[in-house]
């Protein structure tokens, strides 16, 4: 490590795209999954019953620029 | 590679969001506060019933608002490592906190800034509850088509690139750019459920609030996720061109 330099000669190298994909199809779907919640679950559509979700993230909601009620 | 990218980028969105839940403490919740009591005067004065409220309004605006703050920015953090694993080496010779920083750029442009001049963010009691799912979709639907613009876009000023050069390039792709989201705004149906009443200063501030939170988000994204890559993707790249050359 010791002879990492931060000014490189060398050029950026890309990522492969198959070593991306299952992360991105997989990590992605998940990280999404995060963002319904927090944005759109007991609005327009919902998984679980009730409206404990949308109450709770309700400011957070609000604030990040989901539609709400 | 990927998994050391998104577990820094998870953790760069955690702190952004900590940052951002700030922010929306100082400057978005004054603004929450005096729309919920316009809507309880309106509801009132309408001779209805005070809605029961399931949760205290002291949890929305602490432990609710934080949680749902930081899961969006840890969320945001993972996503955006994912694109800039496959936007790095991608975009010409931009280094990891260039290609990061151009990113979060576009990035808050595309997914944010651009829908909002559409579908702006509104505070509660603006909003018929009975068009949600119709309000939910078209927001969504505007954020598909911007980020679909935004890639369109990118690929165009690569292109033009070499004939163009960078600036002109970018340039061109910008106006591109414009021009689909204007075409884009007029026709999708426009939204407007602000109720007669309610104060013009609220909403503004509420919407100003609401786009700084959203700032503070991808500003530190961006810069704080360039920074704590530049090492590993440095690393990386030096033994991928010692095997090129080798």
């Amino acid at each position: 490590m010791s002879d990492t330099t931060f000014a490189p000669t060398y050029g950026p190298v890309a990522i492969p795209v198959r070593e991306l994909l299952p992360w991105a199809i997989f990590a992605g779907l998940m990280l999404m999954l995060m963002i319904y919640f927090v944005g759109a679950e007991e609005g327009a559509t919902s998984l679980i019953r009730g409206t404990m979700v949308h109450e709770f993230v309700h400011d957070g909601r609000h604030l990040l620029g989901f539609p709400c009620h | 590679m990927v998994g050391k990218l998104l577990l820094r980028g998870m953790l760069v969105g955690l702190v952004a969001g900590i940052l951002a839940f700030a922010f929306a403490r100082v400057y978005g919740e004054p603004q929450v506060d005096k729309a919920i009591a316009f809507e309880e005067q309106q509801a009132q004065a309408a001779g209805e019933a005070p809605e029961p409220e399931m949760v205290s309004r002291a949890t929305q605006a602490g432990i609710g608002l934080a949680t749902g703050v930081l899961v969006y920015g840890a969320a945001l953090g993972g996503l955006f490592s994912l694109v800039f694993a496959y936007a790095y080496g991608r975009l010409g010779s931009l280094g990891p906190r260039g290609t990061s920083a151009l990113l979060a750029l576009l990035g808050f442009l595309a997914v944010i800034v651009v829908p909002s001049l559409k579908y702006p963010a509104n505070p509660p009691a603006v909003g018929n509850p009975e068009t949600i799912a119709y309000r939910t979709e078209l927001f969504f639907i505007m954020i598909v088509i911007s980020i679909a613009a935004m890639v369109a876009a990118v690929g165009l000023a690569q292109r033009l690139w070499s004939r163009l050069g960078a600036w002109n390039a970018s340039i061109v792709a910008g106006l591109a750019f414009i021009v689909v989201f204007a075409l884009v705004k007029a026709a999708l149906p426009d939204i407007n459920e602000v109720p007669e009443n309610f104060s013009a200063t609220v909403l503004w501030q509420f919407r100003v609030a609401s786009l700084g939170i959203q700032l503070v988000l991808w500003t530190v994204v961006g810069l704080g996720f360039g920074a704590v890559v530049e090492r590993v993707v440095a690393v990386r790249d030096q033994r991928g061109s010692a095997r090129r050359y080798a």
